[in-house]
């Protein structure tokens, strides 16, 4: 262990390293932007203001290019007026973070401008619904369909070459038609969603199932199973790890469409929460409320990701030894570890 | 070298005893018959034929061996008797009757192991006893007696990840025996492993065949495994493919590693290898033109 190389060629690190490099991969883009945001002379292209001084069109609090103030505090200087004075300060679009992290709280504190308007908590909700809704009418379709084409010919013969063409439609250029179609309010969005996870799903899944090592299902003829027993006794678990993972990945396409769709007809959900705080110049609210997208996109998965280990025992030490590196090892690490029972003592006996 | 010129007594030789038995299992019914059996690829205008003309039965309880290069359809065969593969022409008659697609009736051993890895060893074993509409304690502790026969009742609760690859392929004659199949068709199931383990399987199919009323058709390239195990030993020839020999297995049973170097054993060994290996005009080895580059002074001619 102590030989081990940081950089050994698709060399597995040891675990303590792992983590500190997990640990890092966020640091780092955070210690970047606290780097920008606290040091004064890496960035901050203006001047806050405090005292206009004799500057006529200087008021208190205004930002102003620091090329501007040094010229108007060196006039002032010149005329021996009263001295405006301020201090350095990165432009509003891009608060510090220490902000933002009070966001997190303050965001669902604030109490919305406009009686009709939504909370936070109100808007990350229906755009969690949203989601939830079109990933499970999507799955509700695709799942069964993905199974029928992976494991008989006929289907995918039949299905996949007009799905393979579908998908290439992109689904916010259905947003007029679906408006048209399902009127203004959450039917048109839950639609984008579905369009945009549904033709993925029956194909990747499709493919999953049809990975299934045809030898099992030999073995299971040989058995006595036959017809769709064969599908529901050997393809369906045989694939159902794949076919779980397809779904963890497809959630996460789900919620790139989430924006797009939530524009269509009346804006809704987190992105009118972001477009509104944008509008306000509540830059930190807005970084909030985008992290918080990743944040429950990331718990999701990471959530689904344990519940896999859970549902799938079987899929415990084959999947360490496959070559995908778990996001988060150390969850995965726990999950990962089953009890390998003793070899057996079976006396041996000659022919 | 030294078998050649040692005085071996012909093949076909047998002692009163092993000739008795083969007597006995001659007078059993058949299990398996097959007929004319024939196996080709492509299309009519070019195709490769694999084997022709294969006809042969196995009598019940009789342990057959099939040998052959690779490429002479050993394993197609066993296939084909599986109902995996179709034949291109022949029957296949198991019990007197016509036979096509698979069943549970011919049981199958891969040498991959096939085991359903989401499956416990226990659900494994019932898997067949399942498709037969068996209810689910019935199938549980008849899974649970063939797991025992096989020494694994410990390991019911595993999954066949845990498992070793000798302890896998115990699984699986279980799970293939567990249906009460009229023939279990092994094809080489043991290749996969170590020289050692192999041994241990060896010994263990031995026991489970003596205990169980079952037929076997082994493939395998290995002749001791063939020779060792075997009541007859079918060897498979290729250009033109098909069977060359049904040998009669002299060694006497019970069989042990000891009977390795006897003579009857290796008077089979020799016809096998003869079959299996067709005598080459031997070309004097070349000298390899290599310059000495050391000097290690532990020069051994």
């Amino acid at each position: 262990m102590a030989n081990h190389d940081w950089l050994g060629l698709k060399k597995e690190l040891p675990q303590k390293r792992r983590l500190l490099l997990v640990g890092f991969s966020f640091l780092l883009p955070l210690f970047l932007w606290c780097a920008i945001s606290y040091i004064p002379w890496l960035w901050h292209p203006l001047i806050h203001v405090t005292d206009p001084g004799s500057v006529d069109y200087f008021t208190e609090g205004m930002n102003v290019k620091v090329a501007d103030y040094d010229k108007e505090l060196a006039k002032a200087k010149a005329a021996g007026t009263a001295l405006p004075s301020g201090y350095a300060v990165n432009p509003i679009y891009l608060p510090p973070p220490h902000k933002v992290a009070l966001a997190f709280y303050t965001a669902f504190k604030t109490p919305p401008r406009l009686p009709n308007e939504p909370w936070l908590h109100e808007s990350l909700g229906h755009s969690i619904r949203t989601i939830f809704l079109g990933f499970f009418f999507s799955s509700l379709i695709g799942v069964p369909l993905g199974i029928l084409c992976g494991s008989y010919r006929f289907f995918a013969k039949l299905q996949e070459p007009f799905i393979e063409f579908f998908r290439y439609l992109p689904a916010p250029a259905f947003g007029a038609l679906c408006v048209a179609i399902l009127g203004i309010d959450d039917a048109p969005k839950v639609a984008i969603i579905f369009i945009g996870t549904f033709f993925q799903q029956v194909l990747i899944i499709g493919n999953s199932v049809r990975k299934v090592d045809y030898a099992l299902i030999e073995a299971a003829q040989t058995l006595g199973a036959k017809g769709w027993r064969l599908v529901a006794r050997v393809t369906i678990p045989a694939s159902i790890t794949d076919i779980y993972t397809d779904m963890r990945i497809l959630l996460g396409w789900a919620w790139t469409y989430l924006i797009v769709a939530e524009v269509v007809g009346t804006m809704s959900g987190i992105t009118f929460f972001i477009n509104q705080q944008a509008r306000y110049r509540n830059f930190d609210n807005v970084y909030a409320a985008i992290a918080m997208i990743g944040i429950i996109g990331l718990c999701t998965d990471i959530f689904l990701a344990w519940l896999g280990g859970i549902l799938f025992p079987w899929k415990r030490k084959t999947q360490r030894a496959g070559k995908t590196q778990p996001v988060f090892p150390l969850i995965k690490w726990k999950i990962l570890n089953p009890t390998v029972p003793a070899k057996s003592g079976i006396p041996l006996h000659v022919v | 070298m030294s078998s050649s010129e040692l005085k071996l007594p012909d093949y076909r030789e047998q002692s009163p005893a092993v000739a008795a038995r083969f007597q006995r299992i001659r007078e059993r019914p058949v299990i398996l018959q097959i007929k004319d059996l024939r196996k080709s690829f492509g299309t009519n205008g070019s195709s490769h034929v694999v084997f022709d003309r294969v006809s042969l039965d196995i009598h019940r309880r009789e342990f057959i061996c099939a040998v052959g290069p690779s490429g002479c359809g050993k394993s197609t065969l066993a296939r084909i008797i599986a109902g995996l593969d179709e034949a291109s022409g022949g029957d296949i008659l198991l019990d007197g009757q016509v036979v096509g697609g698979p069943g549970p009736d011919r049981g199958m051993v891969f040498q991959g192991y096939t085991l359903f890895p989401w499956l416990s060893v226990k659900r494994n074993v019932m898997f067949g006893l399942q498709q037969q509409g068996k209810d689910l304690n019935s199938a549980e502790s008849e899974a649970r007696q063939w797991l025992d026969m096989v020494g694994l009742s410990k390991f019911e609760n595993s999954y066949p990840h845990e498992l070793s690859g000798g302890m896998k392929q115990r699984v699986a004659i279980a799970r293939a025996l567990a249906n009460n199949p009229r023939i279990l068709i092994m094809d080489e199931p043991f290749a996969a492993l170590d020289a050692q383990t192999r041994c241990q399987m060896q010994g263990y199919l031995m026991q489970i065949w003596k205990k169980v009323d079952i037929t076997i058709l082994f493939i395998t390239h290995d002749l001791d495994e063939a020779a060792l195990l075997a009541d007859r030993i079918l060897v498979m020839g290729t250009n033109p493919g098909g069977i060359r020999e049904f040998i009669e297995n002299p060694v006497p049973r019970p069989r042990s590693s000891a009977q390795l170097i006897s003579p009857e054993f290796l008077a089979l060994k020799k016809r096998l290898e003869e079959h299996i290996h067709p005598p080459v005009e031997a070309e004097p080895m070349e000298k390899i033109p290599m310059v000495k580059l050391t000097d290690a002074g532990d020069e051994v001619e």
